[in-house]
């Protein structure tokens, strides 16, 4: 493999994890919100905060890691992004910033607090809508470069049909993700009234999730044909995702094999994303980088795969044993250990 | 006045961003490795204060954490979207650094996870300090990687520049650049530094306010005596950085030090003022201090500001901050020292109000030193912001947004800056140590 390909591949992987972790950390948000305002709280938000606690902090360093690690490799997507993005990116960041602290305040410091509940709900909605715009810009029509600087194009933004159909993608996937994996953290816990709860969540949110999908199809065909057309090529990628979304939502229907059911939803993502991902390609950023323009030096790309395959050896032991105390440790997980 | 272009004000968001992220980026490095000295010592003497003290630093600690991360987040992707264009040309050379260091932050996140929340889980209490380790390696290591980055900013190497274009990358030469051993190991020790002193404030205030009892006397003396150690070693390590500027950047050591003209066996100046001739008055003259400080050799040569030209030198006022660190840092050593000698002597007493009053002034203090600092170091450095290789104004973005989100940035800070103190002083208020170690006593 080319090491710009080797690249790439690394960081969609790290997107991909991202997705997945504050998928679930977003949506747990809003719903610990919604059950708030339902009266519901006392019976899902224990199993919620038994989650997010020990690991928020790891999801915001999927995300860190990702942006370094493009900037690294794909230096020129600082100059593209990093212009046209100001904006955007600093409100993202503020909304970032305010949802990580609060939750640390509220949950470690002082008791529950109203504001700090709502706060976290509604940035766990907002945050993944504006997060999901980086990847619409990526198709080309919103960057112009003139007389030497980008403009970001707002306005063509906040009109195109493509742009909002992947902010709605965005929104219903977090919260389908989440539920699906509330589900499975409920049952671990043999928390039957929470699992009651989380499991309608995870079935009303299934349609909305392949309606979003179909109608990014349809949206990006519009918008974007050559990225459609190259996606038909990869069809059967698209095709084993919905086979695993209705493995996991019908294992979830016949309340049974919670875990496998997860499992499930992470294929089903894993497959889309990456028929997404390698379709883009060679673009990064369409039409201004490609994996051969936006390239760091031979010798830059060298050093950091090897940086990441020695990071590698690290992480992944202590990723393991996180799970292993925190989601496959059925006395945390049903909340028998005291803090 | 300058005019608020969007270079001057990408610096003024860069300056605020780094000067509130560095407050927490400062515990966060130097406080897990006091927590876990003092679960160590817990545990090695069977001493419950020591673990308590552990476990209601970490519960601060977690707060201020937060808002390190989120702040080093925005600080993170700051440095694109102010500075894309730097970024761009930096990136090829400095990026295996700071791809490290998330490494390391990722190291340190899922260590402390895991750390928080397994106080009471093993038999052998040795495993939970254990996985305290990682947590210090972790800050240490992610310090030191952001270090050569910004020590690449001041001696830029490991590449050539031919036409514009940047060749013959050497990623470990540009990681290992002159200026990185000095300033990695500056950063680390006052980040310890600074911890242990704001640490020994927040127990000396204690004891002012409730008198002293053994679990207050222990945190103290633990505190004061690494604070001791650590004011030491940075002392020693920024005389190292005295000498790394004047061979590398002497521009840089004349203008924190108004040495205008180069000269044998040189006066260091402390304080003063510069009259509109451009003379020094009312500064006090150390005899060729500044000699021993460049050269560690009272007749050396120091090159003046006069060889440089005016447009490349930076502004004056850094000379202040470079006092006011120094001062600071010598009166930590005076403090910690002049504790330490009242503590073994047997007629001593460590606990005089005067000495806990100028103790709860070092935390405050110690913080202040690293700001002025940083912007003795980073302002120093202007015009450029790859010295002698790019312009800091060239770096910019070209956005007429800064200003704005400048304004938006400040609010943020702001609301979190006073959040976090809030929840903190609400967090000990409302659970005091006294009835926690009173709950273990009876158990
Ligand atoms: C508690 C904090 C603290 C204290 C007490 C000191 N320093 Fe410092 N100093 C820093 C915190 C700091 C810093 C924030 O960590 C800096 C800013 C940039 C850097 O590399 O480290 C720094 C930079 C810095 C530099 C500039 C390095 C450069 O720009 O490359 C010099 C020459 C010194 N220091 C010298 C000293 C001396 C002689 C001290 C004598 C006591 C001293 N510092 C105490
Ligand atoms: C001496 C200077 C600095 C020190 C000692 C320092 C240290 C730290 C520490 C301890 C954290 C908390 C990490 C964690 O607990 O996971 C942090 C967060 C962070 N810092 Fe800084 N930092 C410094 C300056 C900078 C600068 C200049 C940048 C920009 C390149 C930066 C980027 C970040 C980022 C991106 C995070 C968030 C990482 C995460 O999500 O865990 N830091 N920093
Ligand atoms: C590690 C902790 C750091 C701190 C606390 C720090 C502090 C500061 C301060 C106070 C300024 C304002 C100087 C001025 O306005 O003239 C500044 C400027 C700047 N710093 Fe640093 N700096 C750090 C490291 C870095 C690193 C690692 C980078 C880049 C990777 C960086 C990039 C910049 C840039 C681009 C500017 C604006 C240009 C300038 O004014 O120098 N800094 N920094």
């Amino acid at each position: 493999m080319e090491i710009q390909l080797i690249g790439i591949t690394v960081l969609w992987i790290f997107l991909y994890g991202y997705l997945i972790v504050a998928s679930i950390d977003f949506g747990a948000g809003f719903f610990a919100y919604y059950g708030k305002i339902t009266k519901q709280d006392h019976i899902i938000n224990s199993i919620i905060s038994r989650y997010l606690s020990p690991v928020w902090e790891v999801t915001n360093v999927f995300f860190v890691f990702f942006f370094v690690g493009l900037v690294g490799f794909f230096p020129s997507t600082a100059y593209y992004y990093g212009t046209a993005l100001l904006v955007p990116g600093s409100i993202a960041l503020v909304l970032l910033a305010i949802r990580g602290s609060f939750y640390a305040f509220g949950n470690y410091g002082v008791k529950e607090s109203n504001v700090y509940t709502f706060l976290y709900g509604a940035t766990g909605l907002l945050i993944p809508a504006s997060l999901s715009t980086a990847l619409t810009i990526s198709e080309g029509g919103f960057i112009s470069e003139e007389e030497g600087t980008v403009v970001f194009l707002v306005k063509e933004l906040f009109t195109s049909f493509y742009s909002w159909s992947v902010v709605f993608l965005a929104i219903v996937s977090v919260l389908y993700i989440s539920a699906m994996f509330l589900c499975f953290y409920a049952d671990k816990a043999k928390d039957w009234p929470a699992l009651e709860i989380v499991r309608k969540f995870a079935l009303f949110w299934s349609p909305p999730t392949i309606l979003a999908s179909f109608l990014v199809f349809l949206a990006l065909r519009a918008h974007n044909l050559e990225h459609f057309n190259n996606m038909l090529d990869y069809s059967y990628m698209f095709i084993l995702s919905f086979i695993c979304f209705n493995i996991a939502v019908w294992l979830v229907y016949r309340n049974k094999r919670y875990g496998t059911a997860f499992i499930f939803v992470m294929l089903q993502f894993f497959f889309a994303f990456f028929g997404y991902g390698v379709s883009h390609l060679p673009y990064i950023l369409y039409p201004y980088i490609t994996l051969e323009t936006g390239f760091t030096n031979e010798t830059m790309g060298i050093a950091l795969v090897i940086a990441f395959i020695a990071g590698l050896f690290l992480l992944i032991p202590s990723l393991i044993l996180l799970m292993r105390m925190f989601l496959f440790d059925a006395n945390y997980v049903q909340g028998n250990r005291e803090k | 006045m300058p005019e608020l272009d969007s270079a001057i004000l990408s610096r003024l968001l860069t300056s605020l961003t780094l000067g509130f992220h560095i407050i927490f980026a400062t515990l966060g490095v130097g406080v897990p490795l006091l927590i876990s000295g003092a679960e160590w010592i817990g545990i090695r003497r069977k001493d419950d204060h020591y673990r308590l003290l552990a476990r209601r630093w970490t519960r601060g600690f977690v707060v201020t954490v937060a808002v390190g991360v989120v702040t080093g987040t925005c600080i993170g992707l700051q440095l694109s979207l102010l500075w894309p264009s730097f970024m761009e040309v930096a990136g090829q050379v400095i990026g295996l650094p700071l791809f490290l260091e998330t490494f390391a932050f990722f190291f340190e996140a899922i260590f402390l996870g895991i750390y928080l929340y397994t106080w009471d889980r093993f038999k052998n209490p040795y495993f939970h300090w254990l996985i305290s380790v990682p947590v210090v390696i972790g800050s240490t290591l992610s310090a030191f990687f952001i270090s050569t980055v910004n020590a690449f900013m001041n001696a830029p190497k490991g590449f050539k520049l031919e036409n514009g274009k940047i060749i013959e990358i050497q990623p470990l030469i540009a990681m290992f650049n002159p200026a990185t051993p000095t300033k990695a190991t500056h950063v680390i020790s006052s980040a310890y530094l600074t911890s242990a002193f704001v640490l020994a404030a927040i127990t000396a205030f204690m004891i002012l306010k409730k008198g002293n009892n053994e679990y207050y006397k222990k945190a103290l003396h633990f505190t004061m005596v690494s604070g001791f150690v650590f004011a030491i070693s940075t002392a020693i390590i920024g005389d190292f950085s005295g000498k790394y500027l004047a061979e590398y950047q002497p521009e840089k050591l004349a203008a924190a030090e108004w040495h205008f003209e180069t000269e044998e066996g040189a006066d260091l100046i402390v304080g003063g003022i510069l009259d509109e001739n451009g003379e020094v008055k009312y500064a006090l003259r150390m005899p060729n201090f500044l000699s021993i400080l460049a050269h560690g050799n009272p007749n050396a040569e120091v090159i003046g500001l006069e060889e440089f030209p005016a447009e490349e030198t930076a502004p004056l006022f850094i000379h202040y901050l470079f006092d006011l660190m120094v001062g600071i840092g010598m009166f930590l050593v005076a403090l910690s020292a002049q504790y330490l000698w009242s503590y073994k002597r047997k007629k001593g007493n460590p606990y005089s109000k005067y000495l806990l009053m100028l103790i709860v002034a070092s935390g405050p203090l110690a913080m202040l030193a690293i700001e002025f600092g940083w912007i003795f170091s980073e302002v120093g450095r202007q015009p450029w912001i790859l010295w002698h290789v790019m312009e800091t104004t060239d770096g910019a973005t070209t956005s007429e947004h800064v200003g704005s989100m400048f304004l938006l940035f400040f609010g943020l800070y702001v609301v979190l800056g006073w959040i976090c103190t809030a929840v903190l002083l609400k967090m000990f208020r409302g659970n005091p140590a006294e009835t926690e170690f009173e709950e273990m006593d009876q158990r």
